[in-house]
C-alpha cells in the first residue's frame, strides 16, 4: 500500500460554498422583488431579468476574453445583476439595466480583479454612473398600483418639506410607495435581512448601526420629529443599502471594530447628505464613500489578538 | 453549572457515534514492533541497546536526549532485531526492532514508586522523569518538563484536559468512563507536584457520562472541579481552555506557566498512575480507530510501536474505498504517506477515510466574507495573513501576527471559497522563523 492522498489539515471542510451564500441572497431578495413587481407591474420584472441576464453575459464575456474561468456557476454575477435592478426606477428602458450591468460586472468588479477584488460595490456604484449619466431617465419613478408616473418620491417629499403629501406610515412600511423597484418596502427587505443573519451570510453589526446611527441622527439633527423621523428611516434606499449593499464583502472592513466604524460613518454621512445636501437621498452616496474609506479603516481597527497588546 | 467556553471557533461535525459508545479492546500484539526514537518534542532519545538484546515489557530501550526529552521503553518481552534510520512523516527517525516473544515478561524494574502520600513533590518530578509520558494529545511535550517551571513562575491551577474536541475521537471519553479512577489518582499526584490548590477537569458537555463518572470519582476531592465546557472547537486547544476554565489570557508567545497554569491530557495523567503507583511506564496508549475507510471502528488499546497496518487488521482491515489515513483527528491530525509507519505515544487515533470523505474541495478567490476573521480563536485575521504569505510578503504577515496562530484549522474549515488558509500560514510562520535565526 502506498501513495495515499496527503494533504495538509484540515482534512474536513464545512459544507458552505460562495454559491450556497450567493443563493440565500439571492432568496432574501425574492420578497422585495415580487413586491417590486406586484407594485409597478410587469416592466419590473422584464428589467429585473434584462438585467440579471446581462450581468452574467458580461461575466462570462470578460472572463473569456481574459481566458479565466467562467464562474458564471457562483451565482456572484446573478446577485449584483438583481441588486442593481432593485436599485433602478420601474419606468427605465431596458437597455438602462444593459448598460447599468455591464458597468458593475465590467469595469467595477472585472477590471479590478473579479469577485473579492472589487474596491466600491458594483451595483451601487453602477446606479450612481446610470444617476450621472442618465439623470432624467433615472429620476422618474412611478406610482404603486396604477403606474402613473409620480410626481415625487416619499423622499423628495420629505427634502422639500412637504410632510402631508407623503403616504401613510403603514404605505411607507409595506412599500407601497413610488421608488425604485425593489427599496421601497422595508418591511420585504428586513425580513431578507434578518434571513441573512440568522444564515450568518451578513453580520448584523453592518445594518444595524447603519440604519440605528441613521435614525438617531435624523431625530437629533432633524429637530428632535419622531414622525419626520420614521419616514425617513422607512423611505429611501436605507434598507436596501444597509442589509444587502453596504455588507459588499469586499468593499467593507473584515474585523467587527471596522464594521461599526464604517457602519457609522455611512449613517453620518447618509444624514448629512439628506438634511444639508442638494440630494433627496444619501444612501448612495454614503455607501460608495465609506467603500473608499475601507483600506484605511482596516488598517486601524485590526483586532486585538489573544493574550497581546494591540499592535 | 455553566457552561464554559471561550470567544471565537467553530462548529464542526462530531463523527463520534461510530465509536462513542464501544468500550476499549486490546489489540493482539503485533510480531515486532517498531519503537520510533522520536515520540516527543524536543532532542530524539539515544537507543541504549544493541541488536541481539534481549529485551523486557517496561524496560528502556531509548534514554532521553536531554532534559527536554523522554525515554522510551519496550512495549513487548524479545529479542532487538534491528537498529535503523527510517524517514518518517518529513523525519529522518531511529527505530528499534524488537522481535516480540509473546512472553510478556515484565522487566524487574516494574514495581510501585509509592504512594501520594509518601513520595515528595521533588521524588514525584524525578520519578516521572524516568517514566517516559510525554502529553499524549498530539505536540508529546515531556511531562517532567511541564512539571518544572522556574522559581519565577508560580502555578496554581492544573486544568485535566478532558475537551476532545477533534471529531472522531472517543479514546478520551472511553478513558474517562473505564480508567476515571487512575485518571484522578494521577491529578492528585500531579497536583502534589506542582503544590496547587486547584485542579480543573475540563470535559465538553457532548459527555455527560464522562462528567458524571469524573464528579463520582472526584467526590471526596473538594479542590477537583469537574467543569462542563461548551461543545466547540477548538475547546482542547490550551489556550482556550485555560481561558475558558480560568478567564485567563495566556500572552501572546507566552506558555501556560506565564498564567500560573498546567494542563495536562487525559491520557497522560492516567499515566502518571501508571508509573507511580504501579510502576508501569508509557508503552501503551488507546487510540480511536475509526472513518469510512475502515471495517470495524473501535477504540483499541495499542502496544508502542505497533505498525498502522497492523491495527487496520486488527479493525476489520480496509473498506475497498479507502483512500486517506490522517495520524490523530481531522482538524489538526497529520496525513500519512503509507500504512507501515508504527505507533507513537501521541496516536491518538486513526482516521481512516474513504474516497467520498478524503474529498478536498477546490479552492477559489477569497470573497472577503471575513468568516475566519469572526471565528479565529485567537482573533487573528487569517484571510489577510494567508494572502501576504501567498504572495512571499512574509514581514506583512508577521506584522499581522502570524505567530500567534494555534494551526487549529477553523479557519480553513469555515472558508466558503475551501482556501487553505492555516496551510499558508503555517507556511509564513516557519519562514519567520528561519529568517530570524538567520
Amino acid at each position: 500500500m502506498e501513495n495515499l492522498i496527503v494533504t495538509s489539515s484540515p482534512h474536513i471542510r464545512s459544507t458552505r460554498t460562495v454559491k450556497s451564500i450567493m443563493g440565500d441572497v439571492i432568496l432574501a431578495l425574492v420578497p422585495a422583488s415580487i413586491l417590486g413587481v406586484y407594485y409597478y407591474g410587469t416592466h419590473a420584472a422584464l428589467l429585473i431579468g434584462v438585467t440579471i441576464v446581462a450581468a452574467m453575459i458580461a461575466e462570462a464575456l470578460v472572463q473569456m476574453i481574459r481566458k479565466q474561468p467562467v464562474t458564471l456557476h457562483d451565482l456572484s454575477a446573478v446577485v449584483t445583476g438583481l441588486i442593481l435592478a432593485l436599485n433602478l426606477p420601474p419606468s427605465v428602458p431596458l437597455w438602462i439595466g444593459v448598460v447599468g450591468a455591464v458597468f458593475a460586472i465590467v469595469i467595477v468588479k472585472q477590471l479590478f480583479g473579479g469577485l473579492g477584488q472589487n474596491f466600491m460595490n458594483p451595483a451601487m456604484a453602477a446606479r450612481v454612473f446610470l444617476v450621472i449619466s442618465y439623470p432624467k431617465l433615472m429620476s422618474v419613478f412611478l406610482e404603486p398600483m396604477t403606474h402613473a408616473v409620480s410626481g415625487a418620491t416619499p423622499m423628495a417629499l420629505i427634502k422639500a418639506g412637504e410632510m402631508a403629501a407623503l403616504p401613510n406610515m403603514m404605505d411607507s412600511f409595506i412599500g407601497k410607495t413610488a421608488g425604485t423597484i425593489g427599496e421601497t418596502s422595508a418591511l420585504a427587505l428586513l425580513a431578507g435581512g434578518l434571513y441573512l443573519i440568522v444564515r450568518k451570510v451578513i453580520n448584523w453589526e453592518i445594518p444595524v448601526i447603519y440604519i440605528g446611527t441613521t435614525f438617531v441622527l435624523t431625530f437629533l439633527l432633524g429637530g428632535m420629529d419622531v414622525e419626520f423621523s420614521l419616514y425617513s428611516l422607512l423611505s429611501g434606499g436605507l434598507f436596501l443599502g444597509g442589509f444587502y449593499m453596504l455588507t459588499d464583502y469586499s468593499s467593507s472592513p473584515i474585523s467587527k471594530t471596522g464594521k461599526i466604524i464604517y457602519a457609522f460613518g455611512a449613517g453620518l454621512l447618509t444624514v448629512i447628505i439628506r438634511l444639508y445636501g442638494g440630494y433627496p437621498e444619501g444612501v448612495m452616496f454614503s455607501i460608495l464613500l465609506m467603500n473608499v474609506c475601507t483600506p484605511m479603516i482596516e488598517r486601524y481597527a485590526a483586532p486585538k489578538v489573544f493574550g497581546g497588546a494591540k499592535k | 453549572m455553566g457552561v464554559l467556553t471561550f470567544r471565537g471557533g467553530i462548529h464542526v461535525p462530531h463523527a463520534k457515534e461510530a465509536t462513542e459508545k464501544l468500550p476499549i479492546v486490546t489489540c493482539p500484539a503485533p510480531e515486532r514492533i517498531f519503537l520510533s526514537m522520536r515520540q516527543h518534542i524536543g532532542a530524539p532519545a539515544q537507543p541504549v541497546v544493541k541488536v541481539g538484546d534481549e529485551v523486557k515489557v517496561g524496560q528502556l530501550i531509548g534514554q532521553a536526549g536531554s532534559f527536554v526529552s523522554a525515554n522510551i521503553h519496550s512495549s513487548v518481552s524479545g529479542k532487538v532485531k534491528k537498529i535503523f534510520n527510517k524517514r518518517i512523516m518529513g523525519a529522518d527517525t531511529v527505530l528499534v526492532e524488537i522481535e516480540n516473544d509473546g512472553q510478556e515478561t515484565l522487566h524487574e524494574d516494574i514495581k510501585p514508586h509509592g504512594t501520594c502520600e509518601d513520595l515528595s513533590e521533588e521524588e514525584i518530578r524525578t520519578l516521572l522523569g524516568q517514566s517516559g509520558i510525554v502529553g499524549m494529545g498530539g505536540a508529546g511535550f515531556p511531562i517532567h518538563v511541564k512539571l518544572s517551571p522556574p522559581e519565577n513562575k508560580p502555578i496554581d491551577s492544573l486544568i485535566i484536559n478532558g475537551a476532545e474536541c477533534e471529531p472522531y475521537l472517543t479514546n478520551d471519553h472511553r478513558l474517562m468512563l473505564e480508567h476515571g479512577r487512575e485518571i484522578v489518582e494521577g491529578a492528585r499526584l500531579i497536583k502534589k507536584c506542582l503544590g496547587v490548590s486547584k485542579v480543573y477537569i475540563g470535559i465538553e458537555n457532548n459527555k455527560q457520562d464522562a462528567i458524571l463518572a469524573m464528579e463520582e470519582h472526584t467526590r471526596q476531592d473538594s479542590d477537583i472541579e469537574v467543569v462542563a465546557l461548551k461543545v466547540k472547537y477548538p475547546q482542547g486547544a490550551e489556550k482556550q481552555l485555560i481561558y475558558a476554565c480560568t478567564k485567563r489570557y495566556v500572552p501572546s508567545g507566552g506558555l501556560p506557566m506565564d498564567v500560573g497554569v498546567v494542563v495536562s491530557n487525559m491520557a497522560s495523567t492516567k499515566a502518571v498512575a501508571d508509573y507511580i503507583l504501579r510502576g508501569m511506564p508509557l508503552i501503551e496508549r488507546i487510540c480511536t480507530v475509526t472513518g469510512s475507510g475502515i471495517k470495524h471502528p473501535m477504540n483499541v488499546q495499542i502496544k508502542n510501536g505497533t505498525t498502522i497496518e497492523h491495527i487496520a487488521q486488527c479493525a476489520g482491515g480496509l473498506a475497498e474505498d479507502f483512500e486517506k489515513l490522517i495520524l490523530g483527528g481531522p482538524m489538526m491530525g497529520q496525513a500519512a504517506p503509507d500504512l507501515t509507519i508504527p505507533s507513537t505515544k501521541t496516536t491518538s487515533g486513526l482516521l481512516f477515510l474513504n474516497q467520498e470523505d478524503a474529498f478536498i474541495p477546490e479552492s477559489t478567490p477569497c470573497i472577503k466574507c471575513g468568516k475566519c476573521v469572526d471565528i479565529c480563536p485567537v482573533f487573528l485575521q487569517p484571510a489577510y495573513i494567508a494572502r501576504y504569505a501567498e504572495k512571499g510578503h512574509m514581514a506583512k504577515a508577521e506584522e499581522y501576527r502570524a505567530l500567534d496562530c494555534i494551526e487549529c484549522g477553523s479557519c480553513s474549515f469555515i472558508c466558503p471559497s475551501k482556501r487553505p488558509l492555516v496551510h499558508s500560514i503555517r507556511i509564513a510562520k516557519r519562514k519567520i522563523l528561519e529568517s530570524r535565526r538567520k
